[in-house]
């Protein structure tokens, strides 16, 4: 289980500034988060669900959490932090290491940029960074839409209007 | 090797798979996905919420790749289908038995609602010379996946990087 911070209701971009960090998400990890998050990404792969064979073909110690699961989990810490009108125009990750049943995933965030695109997008641009202990995991740099003031949405952007 | 490296070679920036998806967006997957990562964001749970912000339900954006992965089994089907293909046509045609993804980017596009019917293709994008790391002596590659809808909009694309290759004796 996870600690779940606050879903703000709507983050404005007027609201953040480069260096913020986001409040850290901690996660227990367990054999069941890893198949759970494999069958719904629909990986049937057995790394990810048997442990013998992860033992003796990946040579890895367990089971282990794969790549789409993980690309969840880094949408819901920056949605956590946006709320529901923050949209996720790019996210893309490095897998480091592999994380297993008895981690605690700690998921780290801060603000790199913060800007307008010439379609009048609010962009705040992102690092977020898992580790288990001392050891990093993935790192991800994100760019999520964020309102530029109180009547903007930016669901509402399509086609030309959204450049992420 | 040297021609199963150039077989590799000749399919950079060429459409493969295209390809309809085996079934729609729906959100029973969505949910489950949602469960799997604790995400509580209202937009996924609440249609009020997604009616007024999205114009109505939306699934989550790192969805993507799901509604391409095929079923584990299908009447009739001799072989399991896999899921980014180009990816296991490699490790089979560079000979390495092992492979794991690196990394990944995601561009979005237009949201994906249920009921949607996306259509994809792959292009494969660079093939790397042999390296060697902690987990055996191989090569990367990178891998474009293009997402549309049924009204071909721009969905997504899926950049992924893959790392086969043999275990160390």
């Amino acid at each position: 289980m996870s600690t779940t911070p606050h879903v703000s209701s709507k983050l404005l971009l007027s609201d953040v500034t480069v260096g913020d960090e986001v409040p850290a998400l901690d996660v227990d990890v367990s054999t069941t988060t890893i198949v759970l998050g494999a069958l719904a990404s629909r990986d049937w792969r057995p790394m990810h669900h048997d442990r013998t064979f992860a033992q003796e073909r990946n040579g890895t110690r367990d089971i282990f959490m794969n790549a789409p699961h993980q690309a969840t989990y880094f949408e819901r810490y920056l949605t956590d932090w946006s709320g529901p009108h923050g949209r996720l125009g790019r996210m893309k990750f490095r897998i480091l290491a592999s994380v297993f049943p008895g981690d605690t995933m700690t998921f780290r965030g801060v603000v790199d940029g913060v800007s307008t695109d010439d379609a009048g997008c609010g962009w705040a641009d992102l690092t977020v960074t898992l580790t288990v202990g001392d050891t990093t995991v993935s790192e991800c740099s994100a760019r999520i839409a964020l309102p530029v003031d109180a009547t903007d949405n930016p669901w509402d952007r399509h086609n030309e209007d959204w450049k992420p | 090797m040297t021609d199963r490296l150039d077989e590799a070679l000749s399919l950079i920036d060429r459409a493969q798979y295209e390809e309809e998806g085996e079934f729609d967006v729906e959100r029973g997957y969505v949910f489950t996905s949602l469960a799997a990562a604790e995400n509580g964001n209202p937009l996924f749970w609440d249609d009020d919420v997604a009616q007024e912000i999205t114009g109505g339900p939306v699934a989550p954006p790192s969805m993507i790749s799901v509604w391409f992965r095929p079923h584990h089994w299908v009447p009739g089907r001799e072989t399991s289908g896999l899921p980014l293909q180009v990816h296991f046509d490699l490790k089979e045609m560079l000979e390495l038995p092992e492979a794991v993804m690196t990394g990944n980017e995601v561009v979005f596009g237009e949201p994906v609602r249920p009921g949607d019917r996306l259509s994809t293709r792959q292009f494969l994008r660079s093939v790397s010379d042999e390296k060697t790391t902690k987990l055996g002596t191989g090569r990367f590659w990178v891998i474009d996946v293009e997402y549309s809808n049924q009204r071909e909009e721009f969905v997504a694309r899926e950049t992924w990087t893959g790392f086969g290759y043999r275990r160390q004796a």
